[in-house]
């Protein structure tokens, strides 16, 4: 966005502080207008009242990301790309994470086709209280056969409710894909120096988003402010991605200047949302090499995901790539601004009862979590206590001494656990295995170890609860 | 904020679209669209697919074909450069004959005066490198590392070796775990002749790391380096809650580089920093380890604390302005990449342990390379070669490393394999 402050944000505001937006003050609105937590369009009376129009008008452009955001696919699952407006994800924050397509092929049989579209559209994996999903897939025309290519793209489009990317280089190829979904918001891959003016064409007749490819910045520059210039604006760059040795350290550098040139130069026909193809690993390695092949595409895609690529095609659907590659964008596009805690203190998952085991585990927020899923879903009735560790992790809050026999003993008489439980029993975890002797001592309490992993409770309960030698 | 549709917004949208009558649509009952219009009230291009497709029509075209532009417009692409006033100590671990140790080589890491591979703002002048982790005794590891240790895990001095010349490691990390009290509680002294050992075994530089007890590993530490005078080993690590100055004492008087490890925290980090200058512990002398959270399990805190610490250093912030060292064995400790199946019941399926583990290294590593980590401690022999082949890459390395097949970039759309699939 152009405006630096909240009070450069207000001064485009009615400063009447009606309230309309849900905030007391104007400037408190603005504040929140500068960390994108709320919209524009939450002040009515910019949008409304005669005398502001000209005002909110403005502000609707000043406040506009310095990536513009493009939309890719319809319903549901259509995804937004782009929209950044920070280098570094600390400055404020991340906000569209990267959309990771995977790739189908016109020659596969329709069985295969099926098989692995389906893979993709119903991956999921679940992670810190959601299921992580995919986000595209990508059609590519080996054929080069027009009708070939119609017809994957609409057996596809059946299966699928996920956002398609056409790949071809031929715009009569591509065309006849785009006919099966034009009202589908489908990506166009790609527009190059030879083909442009047709793909041109197509992007425009049918408004959908376009994909320009050049790995010649000076070109690839030139056919942005061309297609910008020809009223198309939904635009994807690809610069290009070797997947390999120098070219390699090029690609990087492409990203990286690309995304600085739009955000921090404001080279208005380059700021757009950036993709890279990782799946060009595979023209190295080959599919005889698979597993290296999909190590290599998981690299390139690390670094397109943490250096500016807003969207991904890559090959390898197998379980390590997906989850692999898909926690790294969860990851990488968290908020930094949530807190890295939850509040100290007893929590119940379930129904406990007196004869309910109790949890200790740590506030980091990711720990705590885990744990709490991995109890509630695994239907485990119990109490989770969680300690103030300064929100560190179990292991490394025993080696920082965040964790300690005081620290569990505090934690243990300020939520009175005592009095809620017939065992007075707690279960350590099992990276906090070394304070079993020191904590027993310091509380009283019979110390049970844990498993390593919280995943493994629901196993170790079968062997361990209730407890053998009880203290009642 | 939601938005009714009216009729007379729909006519609108139709005129746009040049639409003219309808042919064969029959709309029934009531209309009730609602939607979320955030750049204003045009309605979003998606949407009005959309409502093309519910409505059951053909999309039109938006723009009447025409003529069009003949040329493309011409432009060239220019962007600034960002130049730092700071720059990043340089330290050497290792000494050979020359300097009063036995090594055959030296490591030298920092050195930047830019973001890690923005060699279009500032050369970087090392290339990030591998040490290899061994321990003084058995421990218990993920399948997928075991196989590869099996055979040397009851000699660290072998464990070592086989790091430097099986896996091609740089450097070696021995690990004295067995110190702590709650494991073997094995005498600094006896541990000393650990390091011995290794530093026999290998010629390498090496890393000599306790056993993460605050309050054994200040004897056990300068035992080590005691035996290892003039080495120049990194010895790991000084931390704030523990008696981190004779930890620091003896590392500057037999003649080693300090690591200096907080927990995620920049303003610890910038204190302990001060601590060991106040104590008259050399700029040179020191490489900082500010934690290495595992992918999945933390890794956004990790990337982003040493990606702040890295741009306040290059701004100038000289209590920050040195290498850092990532342990990203680490990664280990994410269950994805050592359990068998996935703990979650609606979870698709995570195929084999043996290819989550590496590529949960791997990827770990990397993304604290591209933070700005010079040094990172790794277990599987694959995952090290892989980050070191890449961030080699990423440096510009001259010579083998750019043995690689050489493919035209375009081709990936007509590539015809993937037919077999595993």
């Amino acid at each position: 966005m152009k405006l630096s402050s909240p009070m450069a944000i207000w001064k485009y505001l009615p400063g009447t502080n009606c309230g309309d937006c849900g905030e007391k003050t104007c400037l408190a609105f603005a504040s929140l207008l500068k960390e994108r937590k709320k919209h524009v369009k939450e002040c009515t009376p910019l949008f409304t009242d005669e005398k502001y129009l000209d005002k909110g008008k403005q502000l609707v452009e000043l406040l506009a990301p310095e990536i513009r955001e493009v939309s890719i696919g319809v319903g549901a699952r259509a995804r937004k790309i782009g929209g950044e407006d920070v280098m570094h994800r600390h400055e404020l924050t991340f906000f569209n994470r990267t959309a990771l397509a995977y790739d189908v092929w016109d020659t596969m049989d329709a069985d295969a086709l099926r098989d692995r579209v389906t893979k993709i559209t119903n991956w999921q994996k679940f992670y810190v209280g959601d299921f992580l999903t995919v986000d595209a897939i990508a059609i590519r025309s080996v054929s080069g056969d027009a009708d070939t290519f119609a017809a994957c793209v609409k057996a596809v489009a059946e299966e699928t409710d996920l956002p398609l990317v056409l790949c071809s280089f031929d715009a009569t190829v591509l065309e006849a894909g785009l006919k099966e979904v034009a009202d589908k918001n489908p990506l166009l891959y790609a527009a190059e120096k030879t083909n442009w003016k047709e793909v041109l064409r197509l992007a425009r007749s049918y408004n959908v988003p376009v994909t320009l490819f050049s790995p010649d910045l000076d070109m690839l520059n030139s056919l942005a402010a061309t297609f910008s210039a020809a009223g198309v604006e939904d635009i994807v760059l690809d610069p290009g991605t070797y997947p390999t040795g120098k070219g390699l350290a090029d690609t990087f550098s492409k990203l990286v200047q690309l995304r600085r040139a739009g955000i921090v130069d404001g080279n208005k026909s380059v700021t757009y949302p950036l993709m890279t193809v990782p799946l060009t690993a595979w023209l190295v390695y080959g599919d005889e090499n698979a597993v290296d092949a999909s190590y290599w595409e998981a690299i390139l895609a690390t670094m397109s995901i943490i250096k500016y690529a807003d969207i991904t095609i890559s090959h390898s659907i197998e379980p390590h790539s997906l989850i692999a590659e898909r926690t790294l964008v969860e990851n990488v596009y968290t908020d930094p601004r949530r807190p890295v805690s939850v509040e100290p203190g007893l929590r119940e998952i379930g129904t406990p009862t007196a004869d309910s085991p109790l949890f200790l585990t740590t506030n980091f927020a990711l720990t705590y979590y885990t744990v709490e899923s991995d109890l509630s879903s695994n239907k485990i009735d119990s109490y989770l206590m969680v300690a103030d560790t300064e929100g560190i992790g179990v292991e490394a809050a025993v080696a920082g001494g965040q964790l300690n026999a005081d620290t569990i003993k505090e934690t243990l008489d300020s939520c009175e656990a005592e009095k809620k439980l017939k065992y007075k029993t707690l279960v350590l975890p099992g990276l906090a295995a070394r304070l079993s002797g020191e904590t027993e001592d310091a509380t009283g309490w019979n110390m049970l170890v844990g498993p390593r992993d919280s995943g493994r409770i629901p196993g170790w309960m079968d062997d361990n609860w209730p407890p053998k030698t009880v203290s009642e | 904020m939601e938005k009714k549709l009216t009729l007379s917004d729909l006519a609108k949208i139709f005129e746009e679209y040049d639409i003219v009558e309808f042919e064969d649509v029959k709309i029934t009952g009531d209309i009730e669209l609602e939607f979320w219009a955030p750049q204003g009230v045009a309605l979003p291009p998606a949407l009005a697919q959309a409502l093309h497709s519910a409505l059951g029509m053909h999309p039109m075209p938006r723009v009447p074909e025409e003529a069009g532009i003949a040329e493309l417009l011409p432009a060239t692409f220019e962007v600034a450069k960002t130049e730092w006033t700071g720059h990043i100590e340089e330290v050497t671990i290792g000494a050979t004959a020359s300097d009063g140790g036995t090594r055959e080589q030296t490591v030298t890491i920092g050195g930047e005066q830019s973001m890690p591979f923005y060699n279009f703002d500032a050369q970087m002048p090392h290339a990030p490198v591998i040490a290899v982790d061994c321990f003084d005794m058995p421990i218990p590891l993920a399948k997928a590392v075991r196989g590869f240790y099996e055979d040397v895990m009851e000699d660290p001095g072998e464990w070592a070796k086989k790091n430097v010349q099986k896996f091609g490691a740089d450097m070696v990390t021995i690990h004295l775990i067995s110190t702590d009290p709650t494991i073997k509680d094995t005498p600094a002294r006896e541990a000393a002749k650990t390091v011995e050992d290794v530093l026999q075994a290998v010629k390498v530089p090496i890393v000599i790391g306790g056993s993460g007890n605050p309050d054994k590993d200040p004897a056990v530490l300068e035992a080590a380096a005691e035996v290892a005078e003039g080495e120049r080993c990194l010895i790991a690590s000084a931390n704030l809650n523990m008696d981190y100055e004779r930890i620091a004492q003896a590392a500057q008087k037999y003649g080693h580089v300090i690591l200096s490890w907080t927990q995620l925290d920049i303003n610890a980090q910038k204190t302990l920093n001060r601590y060991l200058f106040k104590m008259g512990v050399p700029r040179e002398d020191i490489v900082i380890d500010p934690t290495t959270a595992a992918l999945g399990y933390g890794i956004d805190y990790a990337f982003t604390n040493i990606e702040r610490m890295r741009i306040s250093a290059l701004k100038g912030d000289t209590d920050l302005a040195f290498p850092i060292s990532c342990g990203i064995t680490n990664a280990w400790g994410a269950r994805e990449a050592w359990m068998k199946d996935s703990p979650i019941k609606e979870d698709s399926d995570w195929g084999p342990a043996a290819y989550r583990g590496p590529i949960y290294e791997i990827l770990t590593g990397l993304t604290l390379g591209l933070a700005g980590g010079d040094l990172f401690m790794m277990m599987h022999p694959e995952a090290a070669a892989a980050v070191k082949n890449v961030t080699q890459m990423l440096f510009g390395a001259e010579g083998e490393i750019d043995t690689a097949k050489k493919i035209e970039m375009h081709d990936w759309i007509s590539w015809a394999g993937g037919a077999v699939t595993r």
